[in-house]
């Protein structure tokens, strides 16, 4: 009897070219899907969700529309995972690291057709990406010493990093916003204290970054509405019924009477903890749990601002900005910091009232409110801002800049090139692959504008061959253009996040020979 | 099937409901599972040597693994068949007992079985042929043995381990920087090692793995890294000298284990119990302040009102961190885990030079390492690298690495790679068989034959002609009597291994050796298969 399966029903086996196939298949199906929103001139895709209400998302972020995709391929996962680290890592060029992937496997495909190992083509792609990292690091800038010029820079980039977004309307609005954002970080990269408020209604152009803070919720009724030179106590703390927390802790009573009593003890319980928080000479109460009325009523009578249910991340940059402490016990007022601010208002976006907080101490935290036609447009303008807060925040730490519009992937590939010439044996075919997917870059990014790319990117190859030269693609007048005075700039840690994890994705898809499925999972159907 | 009678004529029930079963019985069942085993070698055959190629398997629930390991590739395949499933069982032995080689065991025992069944075909008995299949075994674990050479290495000259290492890595996707990731594998083992007793507490290395940043940037961290933040966002993020008080009880209200009601039924009561509350909290904190902690590590959660106490009184405080986490902490830092509030003493706390937090990316995410501790005998390895699979896969080479390294720590001992040490034991199976009488003897010539699949595998994967460099080694071997030839993977121009530096544990190749040929004995024994059919 010859053996019929060793595995299970339904799991299935690939070997040899059949697997390399359907990886290679796989993954350039992924990279084409993504390809035509490169590039200023990219364009965008509608998502419609299977879940309920079928959502609609338009968007151009590459880790947006391959977050959103089932996927069956084992070697397009590679792919959006690659992506998916992208945008946690760098939070820009999602896009190009899945094209850069998809194109040097395309390229490896046509050398495994002309029967070259693929140990070969991966030990040449290696020794090219690390020669294309060396030739991007001799060509960086770095400004970080000059505080003018770095400032330019970073608004170089939030510029190229939106000008292929939505916003690109009004890229310099929201680059400025953006530079304005980042450097009150202070060089931490916890994008977190940066709050975006999406309020629909106005123009993009309504837009604007708040240096205070802008907290999402009402004031409670009866108390002030204006506050100045506010002493703010942030808590985290039960303000409805303060439970007793001992375990097995419960009420027994024999009369009705005594339940009174007990009311009553809880109250004076409330009381003397709102007196307490009263006693720390506040005239604001920002608390992360809900204030029930009781409460709310004698902070009222006490003249004092109550809001209640600030979530998690509401508080967190609340203290950050007012440099108050989060409170949950009130025995020690001496001890516990207060936060300050110079004025506390409500104002009215579109027709939600919201609270501000303005000349904050520390100021660390900042809103960013965010005006549009739609939610869909509120959506994507939040992705691609964040896109570009991302990158600088990353450009703040390692302030080396490269300029853009294909310039990098030129002069990339113009090393590689070299390199391809001075190999012996048949690892040089792989590197010159190498040069032809970097190429590609430059390529599609013309094409998806609309221009004659073999044109374009022959020109600047002959353009490169000169020393020192920054020529890239100028998509806006279809010509090869400068770039040091178009004023394109991209950061160099998202360059070489493209370049490495590119290289590493393509690297662990060639070296597989077979692809095992197992039986996917029953799942109980729940209808 | 052949049914016995009572004198009634009634037939006997042997097996229950005979006809639903398919049974396979002697020659057929043995053909049947040898070509079971045989499958399953060839899959991993591919993956054998520096220059194998990597399988990508997808899980039940849809994820993707690429690896090159043997033992992970075997046991993710979700197998059905029975003696595939003893194949998987040998890798895993082989994982559990050395940590490399698990590929190697795989090819060994499907060739082994390869040669079987041509024996069994000239009609030689099975348990002949897995007699015959002992002997050779033995004599090959003697011959090496004696080519096995021992070398010497301290503290100060890790080089030969490195090297030992690399030859491990080198068949990994890792091999890009597969010199950083030796040193850090031998630095880290050498760290924990106890050189008195020649023992390594692998438990004691924490191979954590972020996504982000590349292969170059992981890193040996001489402390602990906990994936977990500061319980309140204010607290400080660096602590220089931290004494550390190490918890496992919770900054909440007592929880006796029994059952228990305290009934409230009077307003005095219920002002007491708030007090009392109240305090608990405020002793708490204030234990863990008087024994001088300036750290608190807890196994547990806090209540809102502890953790702002604790932010109060300066006392940074980590929650929720895992039991196995928590045990290498107190063994890093010196200190002791404490059960209960009133147990903690200033003796009892963790001493570490430097506590800081490093968040990462784009994202919240932060981890705290705890360095520079008191006793730096618990080491972490910090992978990080392009993409998940990138991880796991570094995690389980590291992982090898770190197991070839405590062997070689325990047994000194070491062979050549690249097949030379396979190549050396088959001439000398092959010359003992002649001296062998009795029909083992073509068991014996069989073995030696199933020995020459290992290099013949390298050599195939690396892309030369596996018949042709096979004969031009083995004879090179013969005639300069000089057992480190092997086959030249790397294209390095010599086929001497001690020149290319390419070692292997002794006991790693003996275990390959012991445990391929146990599993065929094993799988040669079985005459018939009754299985259940499909219902």
């Amino acid at each position: 009897m010859a053996i019929e399966r060793i595995f299970k029903d339904e799991a299935s086996e690939e070997k040899g070219e059949r697997a390399r196939m359907a990886s290679f298949v796989g993954a350039m199906a992924i990279a084409d899907l993504v390809k035509t929103t490169l590039g200023p001139k990219g364009m965008d895709k509608i998502l419609q969700s299977t879940g309920r209400g079928r959502e609609v998302t338009v968007t151009n972020d590459g880790a947006t529309i391959l977050k959103s995709l089932h996927i069956d391929n084992a070697a397009a996962k590679v792919l959006v995972d690659i992506s998916k680290v992208q945008d946690d890592e760098v939070g820009d060029g999602t896009t190009s690291v899945v094209v850069l992937a998809g194109e040097l496997l395309r390229e490896a495909e046509k050398l495994v057709a002309a029967k070259i190992h693929p140990m070969t083509i991966i030990s040449g792609y290696r020794m090219a990406a690390e020669c294309a990292r060396h030739a991007l690091l001799q060509k960086v800038v770095d400004n970080k010493e000059d505080a003018e010029t770095f400032r330019s820079d970073l608004t170089k980039i939030a510029m190229t990093t939106l000008s292929s977004k939505i916003l690109c309307q009004d890229k310099d609005h929201f680059a400025k916003l953006a530079v304005d954002a980042v450097m009150r970080l202070k060089g931490s990269t916890n994008l977190e204290s940066i709050q975006i408020i999406k309020k629909p209604g106005g123009s993009l152009k309504d837009s604007f970054l708040d240096d205070g803070f802008i907290l999402d919720k009402k004031i409670g009724i009866g108390q002030p509405k204006r506050i100045e030179n506010a002493n703010i106590l942030v808590a985290n703390t039960a303000m409805d019924t303060d439970k007793v927390k001992i375990y097995g802790a419960r009420v027994r009573v024999d009369s009705m009477s005594k339940v009174a009593e007990i009311e009553g003890a809880e109250k004076e319980k409330m009381r003397e903890k709102v007196q307490k928080i009263i006693s720390h000479g506040i005239n604001c109460f920002v608390n992360r749990q809900l204030i029930y009325n009781f409460p709310e009523e004698l902070f009222a009578d006490a003249g004092i601002l109550a809001i209640e249910h600030a979530d998690f991340d509401g508080i967190e940059r609340l203290a950050l900005v007012t440099g108050g402490e989060i409170a949950s016990t009130f025995d020690n007022p001496e001890t516990v910091k207060l936060g300050h601010c110079k004025l506390i208002e409500e104002i009215m976006i579109g027709e939600d009232k919201l609270i501000r907080f303005s000349g904050v101490q520390m100021g660390e935290a900042c809103t960013i409110v965010l005006r549009g036609a739609s939610h869909h447009v509120l959506d994507e303008a939040e992705r691609s801002l964040h896109d570009a807060l991302c990158v600088l925040s990353q450009t703040v730490n390692d302030s080396r800049v490269l300029f853009g519009g294909g310039w990098p992937e030129m002069i990339m590939a113009k090393e590689v090139d070299e390199l391809a010439r001075k190999t012996p044996g048949k690892k040089s075919h792989a590197i010159e692959a190498f040069s032809r997917a970097l190429l590609a870059i430059p390529t599609i990014i013309a094409d998806n504008a609309g221009l004659d790319s073999a044109e374009l990117v022959a020109q600047l190859r002959a353009e490169h061959h000169k020393e020192g030269c920054n020529a890239g693609i100028d998509v806006i007048s279809g010509s090869v253009g400068d770039m040091a005075e178009l004023g394109i700039s991209e950061a160099f840690k998202v360059k070489q996040a493209v370049l490495l994890s590119a290289t590493e994705a393509a690297e662990m898809i060639l070296r597989v020979d077979e692809i095992i499925t197992c039986a996917p999972r029953q799942r109980e159907n729940r209808m | 099937m052949a049914l016995a009678f009572d004198e009634f004529g009634r037939p006997f029930l042997i097996l229950k409901e005979q006809e639903q079963k398919s049974r396979l019985r002697g020659i057929d069942a043995q053909k049947a599972n040898i070509s079971a085993g045989k499958a399953v070698s060839r899959i991993l055959r591919t993956s054998l040597g520096p220059k194998g190629m990597d399988k990508m398997l997808q899980s039940p629930d849809g994820d993707v693994t690429v690896t090159n390991d043997g033992a992970t590739i075997l046991e993710q395949m979700d197998v059905d068949n029975q003696i595939a499933k003893l194949m998987v069982e040998l890798s895993r032995s082989q994982d559990y007992e050395i940590g490399d080689g698990t590929t190697g065991v795989v090819v060994m025992a499907g060739s082994l079985l390869e040669q079987a069944e041509k024996l069994l075909e000239r009609g030689i008995h099975p348990i002949r042929v897995a007699e015959g299949y002992e002997v050779a075994s033995r004599i090959a674990v003697e011959h090496l043995e004696r080519i096995s050479q021992k070398f010497e290495f301290g503290p100060e000259n890790i080089e030969p381990l490195v090297q030992t290492c690399m030859t491990t890595l080198s068949s990994k996707i890792v091999n890009r920087c597969k010199r950083d990731l030796a040193e850090i594998a031998v630095k880290a083992v050498l760290a924990v090692a106890d050189l008195e007793r020649r023992d390594v507490h692998l438990d004691l290395i924490k191979v954590e793995g972020k996504v982000g940043g590349k292969l170059e940037d992981t890193e040996l961290v001489y402390g602990i890294v906990v994936d977990k933040d500061m319980s309140h966002p204010q607290m400080p993020k660096r602590i220089e000298d931290a004494k550390i008080a190490i918890l496992t009880c919770p900054f909440e209200p007592p929880k006796p284990k029994t059952k228990h009601k305290v009934d409230i039924d009077t307003v005095e009561k219920f002002q007491t119990i708030r007090l009392q509350e109240q305090k608990y909290f405020d002793d708490m904190v204030q234990k863990c302040k008087d024994a001088g902690a300036t750290l608190v590590i807890c196994q547990w959660g806090f209540d809102d009102e502890a953790n702002h106490l604790l932010m109060n009184r300066n006392l940074p405080a980590v929650r929720w961190v895992g039991g196995v986490e928590l045990e290498l902490i107190a063994i890093a830092t010196g200190g002791r885990i404490v059960p209960r509030f009133q147990e903690l003493t200033p003796e009892k706390l963790g001493k570490a030079g430097l506590v800081r937090e490093k968040s990462f990316g784009t994202t919240k995410d932060r981890m705290l390492y705890i360095e520079q501790c008191a006793n730096s005998r618990a080491v972490t390895i910090f992978i990080r690298g392009g993409n998940k699979m990138m991880i796991e896969e570094t995690k389980r080479s590291i992982h090898d690495a770190l197991c070839v390294a405590r062997n070689l720590i325990r047994n000194n001992s070491i062979v050549y790679g690249g097949g030379s040490a396979e190549i050396s034991c088959s001439i000398a199976v092959e010359a003992a068989a002649d001296r062998h009488p009795g029909v083992e003897q073509y068991a014996i010539r069989g073995f030696a034959d199933a020995l020459d699949a290992i290099p013949m595998a390298l050599a195939e994967n690396s892309g030369l002609q596996p018949i042709e460099t096979l004969s031009a080694v083995k004879s090179q071997q013969i005639k300069e009597n000089n057992p480190f030839c092997g086959i030249d993977c790397n294209d390095a121009g010599t086929n001497d291994m001690r020149e290319q530096d390419v070692f292997e544990t002794l006991i790693g190749k003996q275990q390959q050796i012991l445990l391929a040929t146990q599993v065929v004995k094993m799988i040669l024994k079985i005459d018939d298969v009754i299985c259940p059919s499909d219902f």
